[in-house]
Order: C-alpha cells, then sequence, then structure tokens
C-alpha cells in the first residue's frame, strides 16, 4: 500500500497541464503494483512527447469552442471601440480554453470503440461476437421484434433517445421506452400508416395516415387532425423552430407551427412526388429528393427551393445529413452513395455501395441500409474518406425500411418488413450528454422546465438560413451592379410575399364574395409582380434586338468573301 | 478483439434520494446545439422586452418642504439618509427607506443656497443667501435618534455671519477646511468664525464649487462670466481658469478618475474635462433640451445623473455622447438638484415642486435580495442584450423611451437647428478652396480660451 500511496503522491504532484497520466498512471496502479517503482522512468521518458501530442489535441479542441476565427482588430481605428473588442476577444479565448480542458478532464464517460486484432477486420465482426464481449445492459438491447403481419416499420426516436415510436404500414402504432424496454402504448389505427414523427417530446407524436397527418397523445388519444397536409408521406419536425414539415402524395410541402398552429408555408414543389424528405439539423432546412435526380433544399419563407442541385443520374432514393451540417449524403438507383460537402456544394467521396436508406449517426458514422443487408462507414482519419466499419446482414426476407442511429447510445434502430431490430454499433453515439440540451434520465418535472424553456426559446422561422451563422452579422452592401437573376427572383418573391399580406378591409351588405376577395388578391399579387415583369420584357427585347442584327448580315455562302470583317 | 459499447449505469446518472439535488451534467460541446446565434438573439429579444415591462424606477416622492429645493448633500457614513435644503430656509434630514423627514434644522432666513456635510459625517454645513454660514451638529448618535418623526429640531452648532451672500459650499474631501462660492471664494476652518484664505479672480460671482476627491488641496469653481476655474489651497493664486461660451451651472469630479471633471452647462451640454488639459473637452454630452442645472457622479465613477431645467433627469455614461435613461414625471418642474446615493442603486432629484424624489438607477433592476441564481440570470439577460443590441428589432426596443411631449418637441427643433448649421457649414467648404475653412471639433468649438 505504501508504494501506490507514494505514486498518487508523485501524480498529484503533477501540473494539470500535463496530459495523458490519467490513463498510464492509473492503469500501471491497478494492474502491477509491484512493478510501479520500475514503470516510473518509462512514463517521464515519454512524457515530452506526449506533452507536444496534447498540446495539439488542446489547440484543436480550443479551436472548435471558439467557433470560428477571432475578429481582426487591425482595421479598427475608433480607439475605444478597439479595446472593448480587445478584451472581449480575450475573454472568448479563455473560456474556449477551459471549455476544452473540461472537456480533457471532466466528462464523465468514453466513447465506444472496436478494434479488430490480427488480422480480423471490423466488417467481418458479427453481433454475435459483440454480444458475447460486451456487457448484460448492452447485451440486452440487441434484439429482434418480429411482427409480420402489420407492415414494414417506420422508427422515431426522441432527442434523447428514451422513447422511441414505432409504426407498421397496416396501421400499428407503439411507444416504447427504450431505457426499460417497455412497452407504454400500442394503438391499431385500421389505416395505412406511412410515417411517425416525434415532436418536442415524448408526450406527443404524428402519425401520417391514410387521408391526413394525425396527432397523438403518449396515452394513444388523438389529438388533432391535420387535414389541410392532406396524404402525407413523410414527416420531420424542426425542433428549434416547432415546425412540423410534411411533404404529400402530389408533391406539395408544407410547415406548420405545432404550438399555435399556424400553417406558416404551403408549397408546390413542381417537381412531382416524392417520399425522401430530410432536416438538415444545423440549419433547419428541408431537403427533398426527387425522381429527376435533383436534391432541392428549402426554407418556410420563400416558395423557390434555396438550393436545387443535380445529384444522381436517376431518382434520389435517399438522403442524410451529417449533424455538423457540412456533409450530405444521397443514394441513387444506380448503386452509388455520394458525400456532398455542403459549404461548396461538391462531391466530396463516391461510394460504391447500394443504399436504400441512409442514416448520420452523432459522431459521423454512415449507416446504409438495403435488401436485407445494413453496411455502417465511417471515417477513421477525420478527412471525411468513408470507408466499411461495420457490416449485419438479416435473415433473408427481411427487407430494410428505415436506418436510424439512437442519440446518446451505440445503437442502431432498424426498421424492417417484419418488425424492428435493434444492434449494437460501437463509437456510434455522443457519450457525454448535456442535460440541458438533451437528458436521457429526466425526470417529468425536468420535462416540464425544459418544455417551457425551449418554447420561450423558440426560433422564428425567418431565422431558417443555408448559414446560421450569419445571424447578427452586417450584410456587406453590394457594389452597385446589375442585380442577378436569384437576386432579382428574391426581390420578386418578397414583393409577392408582402402583397399577399396585404389585409383588405371587410365589406359588408352583401359585398365581400369569396370570389371578389379572391380577384382582389390576385390582382394585388400581379400588381406586385408587373415592374419585374416589365423589366424582364425590356430585357427580352433589348437582347433579341441585339440578335435581331446578325442575322440580317448573314449572307449565302458565295458571298461571304465579300462581307466586311467586322472587328469582334 | 476490443470493443467497448455506451453503457450508463442509472445510479450515476440519477439521485439517490429525494432530498438531494438533481444532477446535472454538461457537454459544451457546440456540435451538440444547432442554430446557437438565433437562439442567442431571440433571447436578446425576449430579455429588451422584459427590461422594459419590468422597468419601474420611479420609487417614491419626498413631500414636506414647502419651497422649491435648492440643494442636497448627502452623508458619506449613513447610506439611507439625504440633506435638503430650500428656498424659505427650511433644511431637513430624510429617511429614504420611509420616505419621511427624520430632523428638521430652521435657522436660515433666506433660501439655502448650499449644503455639505463633511467626510467624518459628523458636521453639517449650510450657506444661504442671509450671507451666513451655519454649522449643524450631525452625528451618528443624533441620527438614529429619530424615534419621533415629526418636528425633531435641532440647534445649530456655530453660525458665521460674512460679508456678501453665499452661491455654494463644498466641504475638503480629506481634512477639515470647506469652501464657500459668492461674490469671491472664501476657504473657512470648522473653528474659526472669518474665513481663513479668499481666493478672489474676475468680478463676478461664483456661483459653484466643488473639492477634488483624490487631491484635497484642489476645487473647481465656476463662475457668472461663463468661466470654469481650477484652485489649489497651497498656493495664494488661484491655478487655470478655462473661458467657455455659455455659463456652467455645476461641476462634478469623477470619484474614480480625480483628474477628469464634468460641467454641467448652460448650453444643454454637459462638458467632461482633463483638469490637465482644459484646451479641449474630453467628451461632450448632449441629450438635454434646457440648461443642465447640477450633475453628480456615480460612486463606481462610470455613469452620471443630471437634472435639468427641461424637468428631466437623466442618465450618462461617464463616456457616452448620449443619456442611457430618461426620468420624467408630469408632477415634476424643474430640477434644480441630483445626487446619486452612495451604494450607485438610487438617484434623488430635487424640484421646483418642493418635492424630492427617489428613482432607481437601473429602471429594471429587482431590489431586495436576490438570489445567486436570479443574479446570474440577470447578468446573462444583459449580456445577451448588450451582444445584439445594434440589431434593429432588438435595438428598437432598447432604445424606446416617452418623452413629454415638450421635451420631444424641443429636441426635434433642436436636432434641426444643428442639421441646418452642419448643412451650411457643409456647403461653405465645399464651395470654397480646399482647407481655407477649417471646423473644429463640438469639443473645442465651445470653449473660447484658456487663462493660466
Amino acid at each position: 500500500m505504501q508504494i501506490i500511496n507514494n505514486m498518487a503522491a508523485f501524480w498529484n504532484s503533477f501540473d494539470s497541464e500535463i496530459s495523458g497520466c490519467d490513463c498510464l498512471g492509473d492503469s500501471h496502479l491497478r494492474q502491477a503494483p509491484g512493478d510501479s517503482i520500475a514503470s516510473v522512468p518509462y512514463i517521464s521518458v515519454t512524457m515530452a512527447a506526449k506533452k507536444e501530442n496534447s498540446d495539439d489535441e488542446v489547440d484543436e479542441k480550443v479551436k472548435k469552442y471558439l467557433r470560428g476565427e477571432a475578429a481582426n482588430l487591425e482595421g479598427v481605428k475608433d480607439k475605444k471601440l478597439k479595446g472593448q473588442l480587445a478584451v472581449r476577444e480575450d475573454l472568448y479565448g479563455k473560456s474556449a480554453k477551459t471549455a476544452a480542458k473540461i472537456e480533457k478532464w471532466l466528462l464523465p464517460s468514453e466513447g465506444g470503440y472496436l478494434e479488430a486484432e490480427g488480422i480480423e477486420k471490423t466488417w467481418r465482426i458479427k453481433q454475435e461476437s459483440i454480444a458475447r464481449e460486451v456487457d448484460i445492459l448492452s447485451s440486452r438491447n440487441q434484439y429482434d421484434i418480429v411482427l409480420p403481419e402489420l407492415g414494414p416499420y417506420t422508427l422515431d426516436f426522441t432527442s434523447n433517445g428514451r422513447y422511441m415510436a414505432a409504426a407498421g404500414r397496416k396501421g400499428h402504432l407503439a411507444i416504447v421506452d427504450m431505457k426499460t424496454l417497455n412497452l407504454i402504448k400500442e394503438i391499431q389505427v385500421r389505416e395505412t400508416v406511412r410515417d411517425v414523427a416525434y415532436l418536442h417530446n415524448e408526450l406527443f407524436f404524428a402519425a401520417a395516415q391514410k387521408k391526413y397527418p394525425y396527432i397523438y397523445n403518449r396515452e394513444g388519444t388523438e389529438l388533432h387532425c391535420l387535414k389541410e397536409h392532406g396524404p402525407v408521406l413523410r414527416l420531420q419536425f424542426l425542433k428549434n423552430h416547432f415546425l412540423l414539415a410534411s411533404i404529400n402524395k402530389f408533391g406539395q410541402l408544407r410547415y406548420q407551427d405545432v404550438t399555435m398552429g399556424e400553417m406558416i408555408g404551403n408549397f408546390r414543389t413542381g417537381l412531382g412526388r416524392t417520399d425522401v424528405m430530410q432536416v438538415n439539423p444545423f440549419n433547419g432546412v428541408v431537403a427533398l429528393g426527387h425522381s429527376s435526380g435533383t436534391v432541392t433544399m428549402w426554407k418556410p419563407t420563400s416558395s423557390v427551393p434555396l438550393v436545387k442541385m443535380l445529384c444522381h443520374p436517376g431518382p434520389v432514393s435517399s438522403l442524410a445529413f451529417h449533424p455538423n451540417g457540412h456533409l450530405m449524403a444521397t443514394s441513387g438507383r444506380e448503386n452509388k452513395i455520394k458525400i456532398w460537402d455542403l459549404r461548396k456544394f461538391e462531391v466530396i467521396q463516391t461510394l460504391p455501395c447500394h443504399a436504400k436508406t441512409l442514416n448520420f449517426s452523432q459522431k459521423g458514422l454512415l449507416a446504409a441500409g438495403t435488401g436485407s443487408f445494413i453496411q455502417i462507414l465511417a471515417d477513421f482519419s477525420g478527412s471525411q474518406n468513408y470507408s466499411s466499419y461495420m457490416t449485419h446482414s438479416m435473415a433473408k426476407g427481411y427487407q430494410v425500411g428505415k436506418v436510424l442511429f439512437r442519440p446518446y447510445e451505440d445503437i442502431l434502430g432498424i426498421g424492417h418488413s417484419m418488425g424492428w431490430s435493434s444492434i449494437l454499433i460501437p463509437g456510434s453515439g455522443e457519450p457525454n450528454f448535456d442535460s440541458w440540451v438533451a437528458n436521457p434520465f429526466e425526470t417529468s418535472k425536468q420535462r416540464r422546465e425544459k418544455e417551457v424553456h425551449s418554447l420561450l426559446d423558440k426560433l422564428p422561422p425567418e431565422t431558417i438560413m443555408l448559414d446560421p451563422t450569419k445571424v447578427g452579422t452586417v450584410r456587406v452592401p453590394q457594389k452597385k451592379e446589375k442585380p442577378t437573376k436569384k437576386d432579382v427572383e428574391a426581390e420578386m418573391e418578397a414583393a409577392i410575399e408582402t402583397a399577399k399580406d396585404t389585409e383588405f378591409k371587410k365589406k359588408t351588405k352583401g359585398r365581400n364574395k369569396p370570389s371578389k376577395r379572391a380577384k382582389k388578391r390576385r390582382e394585388m399579387i400581379d400588381k406586385a409582380k408587373r415592374p419585374f415583369l416589365e423589366q424582364q420584357t425590356q430585357e427580352h427585347e433589348t437582347s433579341r434586338k441585339k440578335q435581331k442584327t446578325n442575322p440580317e448580315t448573314e449572307m449565302p455562302k458565295s458571298l461571304q468573301r465579300f462581307v466586311r470583317q467586322k472587328a469582334t | 478483439m476490443k470493443v467497448k459499447v455506451i453503457s450508463r449505469s442509472t445510479d450515476e446518472f440519477t439521485r439517490e434520494r429525494s432530498q438531494d439535488l438533481q444532477r446535472v451534467f454538461r457537454n459544451f460541446d457546440p456540435s451538440l446545439r444547432s442554430q446557437e446565434k438565433a437562439v442567442e438573439y431571440v433571447r436578446a429579444l425576449n430579455a429588451a422586452k422584459l427590461d422594459k415591462i419590468f422597468a419601474r424606477p420611479f420609487i417614491g416622492a419626498m413631500d414636506g418642504h414647502r419651497d422649491s429645493i435648492k440643494c442636497m448633500a448627502k452623508n458619506p457614513n449613513y447610506l439611507k439618509a439625504i440633506f435638503s435644503g430650500s428656498d424659505d430656509g427650511d433644511i431637513r434630514l430624510w429617511d429614504m427607506a420611509s420616505r419621511r423627514t427624520v430632523c428638521q434644522f430652521p435657522g436660515h432666513q433666506g433660501a439655502v443656497q448650499g449644503l455639505t456635510v463633511s467626510t467624518d459625517g459628523s458636521i453639517l454645513v449650510s450657506c444661504g443667501s442671509d450671507c451666513t454660514v451655519r454649522l449643524w451638529n450631525v452625528s451618528d448618535a443624533n441620527l438614529a435618534d429619530s424615534d419621533n418623526l415629526s418636528d425633531n429640531s435641532a440647534k445649530p452648532q456655530a453660525v458665521y455671519v460674512w460679508k456678501n451672500a453665499f452661491r455654494a459650499v463644498d466641504h475638503q474631501w480629506d481634512g477639515d477646511l470647506f469652501a464657500t462660492a459668492g461674490a469671491q471664494v472664501d476657504i473657512w476652518n470648522h473653528n474659526r468664525s472669518q474665513p481663513v484664505n479668499t481666493f478672489d479672480w474676475g468680478s463676478d460671482t461664483t456661483i459653484s464649487i466643488r473639492f477634488n476627491p483624490g487631491e484635497p488641496n484642489i476645487l473647481a469653481t465656476s463662475a457668472n462670466d461663463r468661466s470654469i476655474t481650477l484652485y489649489d489651497l497651497r498656493m495664494s493664486s488661484p491655478a487655470r481658469k478655462v473661458i467657455m461660451r455659455t455659463k456652467t451651472n455645476s461641476i462634478a469630479w469623477n470619484p474614480m478618475e480625480p483628474m477628469n471633471f464634468t460641467a454641467a452647462n448652460e448650453d444643454c451640454n454637459c462638458y467632461s474635462y482633463d483638469a490637465r488639459k482644459l484646451e479641449e473637452a474630453k467628451c461632450v454630452h448632449k441629450d438635454h433640451v434646457s440648461a443642465v442645472m447640477d450633475i453628480d457622479f456615480s460612486p463606481t465613477g462610470r455613469e452620471f445623473v443630471t437634472g435639468s431645467y427641461d424637468r428631466t433627469v437623466r442618465i450618462f455614461q461617464y463616456n457616452g455622447g448620449h443619456s442611457r435613461e430618461i426620468y420624467h414625471t408630469k408632477r415634476m418642474q424643474r430640477v434644480f438638484c441630483v445626487k446619486y446615493s452612495c451604494d450607485a442603486s438610487y438617484v434623488i432629484s430635487g424640484s421646483d415642486d418642493t418635492n424630492l424624489r427617489l428613482w432607481k438607477a437601473k429602471a429594471s433592476e429587482q431590489l431586495g435580495v436576490v438570489l445567486p441564481r436570479e443574479r446570474k440570470k440577470h447578468e446573462y439577460l444583459e449580456a445577451v442584450k448588450n451582444r445584439y443590441k445594434h440589431l434593429p428589432e432588438v435595438k428598437r426596443i432598447v432604445r424606446h423611451r416617452h418623452l413629454p411631449k415638450p421635451v420631444y418637441k424641443a429636441a426635434n427643433l433642436r436636432r434641426t437647428m444643428i442639421e441646418a448649421e452642419r448643412r451650411k457649414e457643409q456647403r461653405r467648404k465645399a464651395h470654397s478652396a480646399p482647407g481655407s475653412i477649417v471646423t473644429e471639433p463640438v469639443r473645442k468649438r465651445r470653449i473660447i480660451k484658456e487663462v493660466e
């Protein structure tokens, strides 16, 4: 005991800056007390090298917490402002360093990992061998629930990963508490259910049924019937904005605010029926994948998509967003998965893998499911180069419908044609949760408080934009060039929106006919559009005039040598 | 094969007994939170709105005087009390918590023009237009003895009669001398019935006087000939003088930066000067629409309060060109004196309508005992509001103040006049030879000359 006590004192005397001590010191203390004295020189020799590595690590972490570059104060001429900004930048640096240190030392849990030894490859490791190595509690999370007669199942998890809603195509809705694997409620709605989505907490979920989507309580009571949405194919919930987004059979995208029930946006995509829809958690834009191979991104305040990109030669079969918002994975019918960088809208990587469903985990692992085979891809070096990490094949006949990683756990939920399953994927979940963001051990009091706080912090739908860090920044004044087509379109959109918002005087004595009201509205919108259309026609005319001159000088071939050469 | 899967045991993450607090785990990783800036913006907007909802700065009025209140004094040793003197010779000691008179000091025949308390809190010096200086004993024993609230009158410790009527009085911060202003500047000692020293520079009356908090021998005075004079008691003659375009009604030294003082001027502005460099003002504080009558600094040195002839009280930042707050009431008439309380939480104004009014320095502050969590929340809301206060929606709410109609109209008129002047100046410049017309900065424009 004396030796171990001395060792403890020895370690305690080191400065907190020196890293790597805990795993080395503790493991040595526990494994071989007799060898501890002999191991001391080994540790001290490697200390210098370790310190350099740790500095780089800490620097990287500090960079992450700084959230961007420090402001350049060279150009600031106002001395008072410069002084104030310098003090603030100093404070930011300090807080980033403290946060990096906390991440290093004070987080309670460590992430999962799977390491192959020798010539073993990680993608050959089966779930049974993993189950044998891990503890009982984790191996309980590996199961298959077989419900063959109720159709292919889709799943949704609450944001803290505690509750799961499962919906079978033939109308089976079930809510399961994943911690205790307790079935809370199951109901049979006797209608086709195409999708299910949890709202802000486990008390409410929405099910996209045959004709309209319905919102249910945890008890299974039907709370609302959302008639305006129509026959919905996919539902997505935007957490920060409390918006329920839906895409229906006719290709109409709708946004509804679930706090007040107000319909915020209703857009005709114009690209036909699609059931590929995902929300980018980083900035709240909704992406739709169409049968023409294009992916369009939408925000609730404009009827024109923000981005339209051609991703695949054939229809897009599925779509997934990385939680950091910079990566998007799309898959098409041509057996390829493309990984896109959303800052530049360029392909980073193309993988020869067939995927009917895609999902990113919190740690950046990509799950691709097709047929009865699921492949997990990971980028090991952090350089966004995805390679195969694990695979799982289910019994033939089990057609995978949806893969979904469970938040804050190393578990992948699979909804397939014979029910749902859950498998272990080490290293996919975030080990340390933040109680103020999502708490898997929430009590009902905490849940109520969180609901109130998140309602107070509800973001207005105007804050959804491609780059969310632009809020609060100064918009650089554009040079007085001719506005681009996009700007003109955006201006027209804005004018149309304001025209739509005008309130009309309510007329009485039989003059308030709906047809007249509709006509007046259309007139207002046309009036708003008119200057833009006039401008467009003017431009057309000028371009046509320019074109007209050319054909006149086109001589027959035999007389070409007599044409005066104009300087071009 | 080495495998590890996340497995959390429930007892590590939940509390053991119901008496324990709930456990909170933090992970500051930005990737767990999305759209942080938008959330902060929404919080700033809500904080600005809440601020406006809770902005109730007026606490109460202290009623009792029968004529307009011309001067006030605060006792540096006793936080709850304030002295006030009015135009009918009535001096009262008020208890701010109950807003009642504790003690009256009758004796002056005419208006009481100045009041000051010695730094140890034992002597109150008052001067009036009846050419007398009276010293009153106001030690703690006297003040604590306030069981009989009404008509507790005291007798003066000493009455000194002199040649001319007095206009102002101030006590040295670290000694037992006090100075009076009138036809000339007199330096008195407590025990002498005649002034120890006299300063006279120029032929006009001195209307205000202030000792420097850092250097006990330096004092600043302002006179009717539009000048501000600095005196040093160790020399027998005055030190420096700066003549401005309009008369200065009152001066206050910054207690945290004793070389700077701010002068409340008749031309609706306050000018902050560095006493070592009087050729140019450090900062011009513009917002009042009529003459600024009195000025007092907060003990933090970061803010000062001004009372003006336009019936408003404004609070400025020490280096800010515009006021951060304005207080007005329908019943408050011309404000002649203001004081910032010694704990920097309250502002007291004495005005023409015979009332002293008590206001909060921060209009939406929660008074009383604030729990640590509440305080942290207030600080966070303040910080997030300051971060986004430049954005239009937040700015509109933060900046919004209701002004009485005459003040609003007068401010618009002033703005039009100044704009017109500026435009004319610019056009003159544009149409004349470059460099022939030089615009002086406002800080210099109002100063005529500096005299040694």
